[in-house]
């Protein structure tokens, strides 16, 4: 029963594929973007899964204690969120003046009127 | 007193103007000015560091005191100098150049945001080049990308829209992997460090986890260098990109990330692991190969020279691998040589075509045609650009494909270096059928006349087409810091 007791990485791997299969099935581009968060998303998980030790405390000395999680890879994926939020946000900006430009987020519709003009 | 602090310099100068251009966003020209003296400055910072360390030791700056390898550390040998020198001056040369043409391109009133985000792009690249902590890396990567993004989202065509949106996607799948790589890294070893990772890893290395963080390393890096066939974002955003930005991110950011993967390759992971244990030269050769051959060709039928020079861009980042792929020295030597030669030809040759721009507004070949009685000198640094990029002796492009040819020999592949004989043929091709457009037609009936484009866009734009000769000529600079730069890669860290 090994693998139970590493289901978080499970979580990960489904996490991970899932946004992956949206980011390249999706032809819209909220869609994809959605997707992109649920890939990067699965990465935070896993960060956070490999710092975390059974039994292990805040990093604070009490008395009495010896195990603590390991606070690095929790600070470093804090970093990790707010790139994600730049990008979203970057990503929605251009969605949005895509629609602008375009009249559709649709990447088929998109490509259609970029052959039209061509 | 301050050289101590060069390291540092090198990244905050550029990462600490960008906001004050924010508040500068009535006056574009004064905006323009500070990101010139800026973009000189780190060009001043990259020399001094690469002076210092060519004759002594590698420089080891810890950030805010914190000793390495438990603080950020910037480690600054001849590989990354030659790096940083490549990002910092071709960004002060393309900024003369850029006030007229960003002028024209972009609305008065996003001129400073503009340069707001290139000099963030600029600050990310310098620090991918110049950090030794493996998730500072990553964070310089998303600093830069996202600031790319933006800039190539303010080209003309609405068609830049979605090749910055493709470009995004693929660049942060592409970062996203590098950070589950370098996870697993930290995983198996409790260091981000690259220096006290390479010291870590070989106790650990037989582990499908490290060789799992070798395979997301690399095929997230290869994404953001377009290695064929992972180059798909880079054509179209290239060609729709502002030209100043064409000509900045042709030049520097591709040439970063390769940087990132000899550093991870050699020094990190070591020779040993990654081309013996891992036979990754099996893996890169064919596809440098095809990487070669595959856009090469598709360049030649293009109708927008802009998209011809993309993807040229992708084949020359194929004889970069090609080098690295041959794990010697001389392939290495010629990898890095390349690197340097590549940027400045492209740079030439981009900014030969954003004069044309400035004047009649296009790129494609039609467009262009008769062009070269009326531009004479734009065309003439078109012409000389091209034959660096072709190999013609005495230019830079030949000095690499040399050394190409010789580590291709040394290692016995004789019909590699037929090939790249062969491969080279081709850009004459691509090269000739704008220069026959230019030169030997005449302009289309009823265009209007044109004029040569002025001092500010032709002196950039002939300090770089002159550089490609002199490095062809005059060769110690180069290949001096080369044949360091690949001995210190393949020597790991100290």
């Amino acid at each position: 029963m090994e693998w139970l007791g590493l289901y978080n990485y499970w979580v990960v791997v489904v996490l991970m594929m899932t946004g992956f299969y949206v980011v390249i099935a999706q032809g819209n581009l909220i869609k994809k973007i959605v997707g992109l968060n649920i890939f990067q998303t699965s990465v935070f998980v896993f960060y956070i899964s490999l710092a975390k030790l059974d039994g292990g405390t805040a990093p604070v000395y009490v008395e009495g204690v010896s195990a603590y999680t390991n606070p690095l890879p929790h600070v470093l994926i804090l970093t990790a969120i707010v790139v994600g939020v730049a990008l979203t946000a970057m990503g929605l900006a251009l969605a949005v003046r895509v629609y602008e430009a375009y009249g559709s987020i649709e990447e088929d519709e998109i490509n259609a009127q970029d052959e039209q003009d061509a | 007193m301050i050289e101590h602090h060069l390291p540092a310099l090198q990244v905050l100068l550029p990462l600490f103007a960008a906001p004050l251009l924010m508040f500068l966003v009535r006056w574009p020209t004064l905006a323009w000015a500070l990101t010139t003296a800026v973009c000189w400055a780190t060009f001043l910072v990259s020399a001094l560091l690469l002076e210092a360390v060519w004759a002594g030791d590698p420089i080891s700056y810890a950030h805010g005191g914190w000793e390495p390898p438990y603080g950020i550390e910037y480690w600054v040998d001849t590989a990354n100098a030659l790096v940083l020198l490549i990002v910092s001056g071709i960004s002060a040369i393309v900024m003369p150049f850029a006030r007229d043409s960003v002028e024209q391109e972009i609305p008065r009133d996003r001129i400073a945001w503009f340069y707001t985000a290139f000099l963030l792009a600029n600050a990310g690249l310098l620090g991918i080049a110049i950090t030794g902590d493996a998730f500072n890396i990553f964070v310089f990567f998303e600093i830069s990308a996202i600031a790319s993004y933006a800039l190539i989202a303010m080209g003309r065509d609405r068609r830049a829209l979605l090749a910055s949106f493709t470009y995004l996607i693929m660049g942060t799948i592409g970062t996203t992997f590098l950070l589950i790589g370098i996870g697993f890294l930290y995983m198996m070893t409790g260091t981000l460090n690259l220096a006290d990772l390479a010291e870590r890893l070989p106790a650990v290395r037989d582990t499908s986890t490290i060789r799992a963080a070798f395979a997301f390393i690399a095929v997230g890096v290869s994404l953001k260098l377009a290695l064929f066939p992972l180059h798909l974002w880079l054509p179209n955003a290239y060609t729709y990109a502002p030209s100043m930005v064409t000509v900045f991110l042709s030049a520097t950011a591709t040439k970063v990330a390769i940087y990132v993967l000899l550093r991870f390759f050699y020094s990190v992971f070591g020779v040993e692991f990654s081309f013996g244990v891992l036979p990754m030269g099996y893996v890169l050769m064919p596809l440098a190969l095809l990487g070669i051959l595959i856009p090469s060709i598709v360049a030649i039928f293009q109708a927008d020279v802009k998209r011809m020079l993309a993807y040229s861009s992708v084949a020359q980042v194929g004889y970069i691998i090609l080098g690295f792929s041959f794990a010697s020295t001389l392939g290495l030597m010629a990898a890095m040589l390349h690197l340097f030669n590549h940027a400045v030809t492209k740079a030439a040759l981009f900014m030969a075509l954003g004069a044309i721009v400035y004047r009649i507004g296009s790129t494609r070949i039609d467009a262009m045609a008769g062009i070269a009685r009326d531009m004479p000198w734009t065309m003439a640094a078109f012409v000389v650009g091209g034959l660096s990029l072709i190999g013609i002796p005495l230019t830079a492009g030949f000095v690499t494909k040399w050394y190409l040819l010789l580590a291709a020999l040394e290692a016995g592949l004789w019909p590699i270096a037929v090939f790249l004989l062969a491969t080279s043929l081709i850009a004459v091709i691509y090269i000739w059928r704008v220069v026959e457009a230019a030169y030997f037609r005449e302009r289309p009936a009823g265009a209007a006349p044109v004029r040569e484009a002025h001092p500010a866009l032709l002196l950039p734009t002939w300090t770089l087409a002159l550089a490609s000769v002199v490095f062809g000529i005059h060769t110690a600079l180069p290949i001096g810091a080369a044949t360091r730069a690949a001995e210190i890669l393949l020597g790991g860290y100290p």
